[in-house]
């Protein structure tokens, strides 16, 4: 039992946090700019790159330069929209999604090409998990994730529900023309969702750097799950992407647990299929999800 | 003449891989210029078709399951009906998704291969990958095998093109981009869209897997990463959209056009210093990127593009 709890359940809530942070961004941006992003997993690596990079420079705790590495992220967010998805708004969603697929090897070529392709550290050492009750181990790091991700959880909150930006950006995500008609100025809406987007991006990346450790890929591997989660949650629905993250997270890891004799019940290599999964099987069941989004 | 006698080698392997790009960019046209099915697991497909021809063909091993030792010929059937099977299996849970759910599961499913590929050590050995497979035409002398294989693969190519231009411009390909044009009105005319979305979506992933067969016949060997499976995809989607979809005669000009620029690319970075080598190989997926977007918001009908077919004359 308490292996189950410690081996599988902790890390899957702590894995399930790091993909909600990162599915608010993909169902913001396909609620309010109306498309799949499959940049945003490269976002998110570059995210993680600047803030390696900081830490590598001054020594200071991952956490610590996460701001400036999530505000340099935004920036470059901004930066690519501008140059690559704002001259197709007015083309079919689908170029922008093509876009998106260009901007996704760019970006992560432009890492590869800046950072090279070995795996790095983001810290050193290895800490020892806490115990409590005798028999629950739970990494200090866990923890720190975990909190991390709730407090970051409750800044979109408040971003969405008391400003007028965050209230304008759920307007435009339930109902574009309306919107327009009420006099929302839509760029500023287009802008904020990116700095939220990729901010978030770059903070979950820098907690799973935190988990695990730098790599290249990193951000595509998340890309699948991060989807996942979105569609489950309902697209445009950022309490449903928390939600759905967490179930996606719990799913992967529990996957694995020997439920079934001694074996584990999936074989660990097959996780991202989990995601997978539960994603088709959510389209072909409820399209809109567990939140009631759209489905385009 | 030593030296020109390698140009003629090289330019003659060039054309070899852009021919296999080729039958890759036509099995896309198919897809997604005609019929509007955005694929992203191109390279998933691709991967079936080479693993199937590759344990067919192979002498026994007991690495791997196969290895029937089968003629090629054999390999490249059996490519196409595995991979045609698997893509019809893949098309009834997916292709009722709209164009977006349609890319992230179709990206989802090349995942799963590489995954399977990766996992299933008893069927495919694993990472390590299938080794020694045979070549046709190897053990003629040196050029004219390489020239025969040529040969065999434009043949291919120039036939697979009779066949999507006669379909093109049959009451068929009018019934698919109708479908891609205006979906609720090819309904409307009493047109089983799902069923030719399917016949579109099944028969262009069988192109695939015969690149896929190609490849791993020419290459003699294949590995879940032989080919780095995101960029492989990428490149196919990218030689369309400069080619010109929904024109044939565009995915053929932009597969041997862009796999030309690519490989010349990789002789100018080959020769710089090790690390530096390494590193300017991202400069290229960089370019190819740039000229994608450039082609997306300047030229979004590509080199060539679509030439619908004369409406037959109307039945008085």
């Amino acid at each position: 039992m308490m292996e189950f709890v410690n081996f599988h359940l902790v890390p899957g809530v702590v894995l399930g946090c790091i993909y909600a942070l990162g599915a608010i961004g993909i169902t913001l941006t396909f609620g309010i700019l109306r498309f799949a992003n499959f940049s945003h997993g490269e976002i998110m690596t570059l995210g993680v790159y600047f803030a390696w990079t900081m830490v590598h420079l001054s020594g200071l705790h991952p956490l610590l330069v996460a701001p400036l590495a999530m505000a340099l992220t935004a920036l470059v967010a901004l930066g690519v929209d501008r140059a690559f998805y704002k001259p197709l708004r007015a083309a079919p969603t689908i170029m922008v999604v093509i876009a998106s697929f260009g901007v996704m090897l760019m970006v992560r070529s432009a890492i590869q090409f800046s950072w090279g392709v070995q795996l790095k550290g983001m810290v050193q050492g290895i800490q020892r998990p806490l115990i409590w009750f005798d028999a629950l181990r739970v990494s200090p790091k866990h923890l720190v994730i975990v909190a991390a991700a709730v407090v970051l959880v409750i800044v979109v909150h408040y971003l969405l529900s008391r400003t007028r930006t965050g209230k304008a950006m759920r307007a435009m995500s339930d109902s574009p023309e309306l919107a327009r008609l009420t006099g929302i100025d839509t760029e500023k809406v287009v802008r904020t969702t990116w700095i939220v987007g990729a901010g978030l991006a770059a903070a979950a990346g820098i907690l799973l750097a935190y988990d695990t450790h730098v790599e290249t890929t990193m951000g595509f591997k998340l890309l699948l799950p991060m989807f996942a989660a979105a569609i489950l949650g309902g697209l445009g629905k950022p309490y449903g992407a928390i939600l759905g993250g967490l179930v996606i997270g719990v799913a992967e890891e529990v996957s694995s647990y020997p439920w079934i004799g001694d074996a584990p019940l999936l074989n660990p290599g097959y996780k991202a299929g989990v995601a997978f999964a539960i994603m088709v099987g959510m389209l072909l069941w409820r399209p809109s999800g567990l939140f009631r989004g759209r489905v385009f | 003449m030593e030296q020109l006698y390698g140009i003629f080698l090289y330019l003659v392997s060039l054309a070899i891989m852009g021919g296999i790009y080729a039958i890759l960019a036509l099995g896309l046209n198919l897809q997604w210029g005609f019929t509007g099915l955005f694929n992203v697991g191109i390279a998933g497909f691709f991967a079936i078709g080479a693993y199937t021809s590759a344990l067919l063909t192979t002498a026994p091993s007991v690495r791997h399951l196969g290895g029937l030792d089968m003629p090629y010929v054999a390999g490249f059937c059996a490519a196409m009906t595995v991979t045609g099977v698997i893509a019809w299996a893949v098309g009834k849970v997916c292709l009722r998704l709209r164009s977006d759910y349609l890319a992230i599961a179709t990206i989802g499913i090349g995942e799963i291969f590489r995954l399977i590929l990766k996992n299933e050590t008893w069927a495919t050995n694993g990472p390590r990958g299938v080794s020694m497979v045979p070549r046709p035409f190897e053990h003629l002398p040196e050029p004219y095998n390489q020239l025969l294989f040529l040969a065999l693969v434009i043949g291919a190519v120039a036939v697979l093109y009779a066949l999507l231009e006669t379909a093109r411009k049959s009451p068929w390909g009018r019934v698919m981009t109708a479908i891609r044009e205006n979906e609720p009105a090819a309904r409307a005319a009493g047109k089983d869209v799902e069923r030719f979305r399917m016949e579109a979506f099944v028969i262009g992933c069988m192109f695939m897997g015969l690149a896929g067969a190609f490849t791993a016949q020419y290459l003699k060997f294949i590995d879940p990463n032989a080919t780095e499976l995101t960029t492989t995809t990428f490149l196919v989607w990218v030689m369309l959209i400069v080619g010109g979809s929904a024109n044939n005669k565009g995915a053929i000009l932009g597969a041997f056009l862009i796999w030309a620029v690519w490989s010349a690319s990789e002789i100018v970075t080959g020769r710089l210093p090790d690390e530096l080598a390494i590193r300017t190989a991202y400069v290229r997926i960089f370019l190819i990127g740039l000229a994608l977007q450039i082609f997306l918001q300047k030229h979004p009908h590509g080199i060539l593009p679509e030439k619908r077919p004369k409406p037959p004359p109307a039945n008085s």
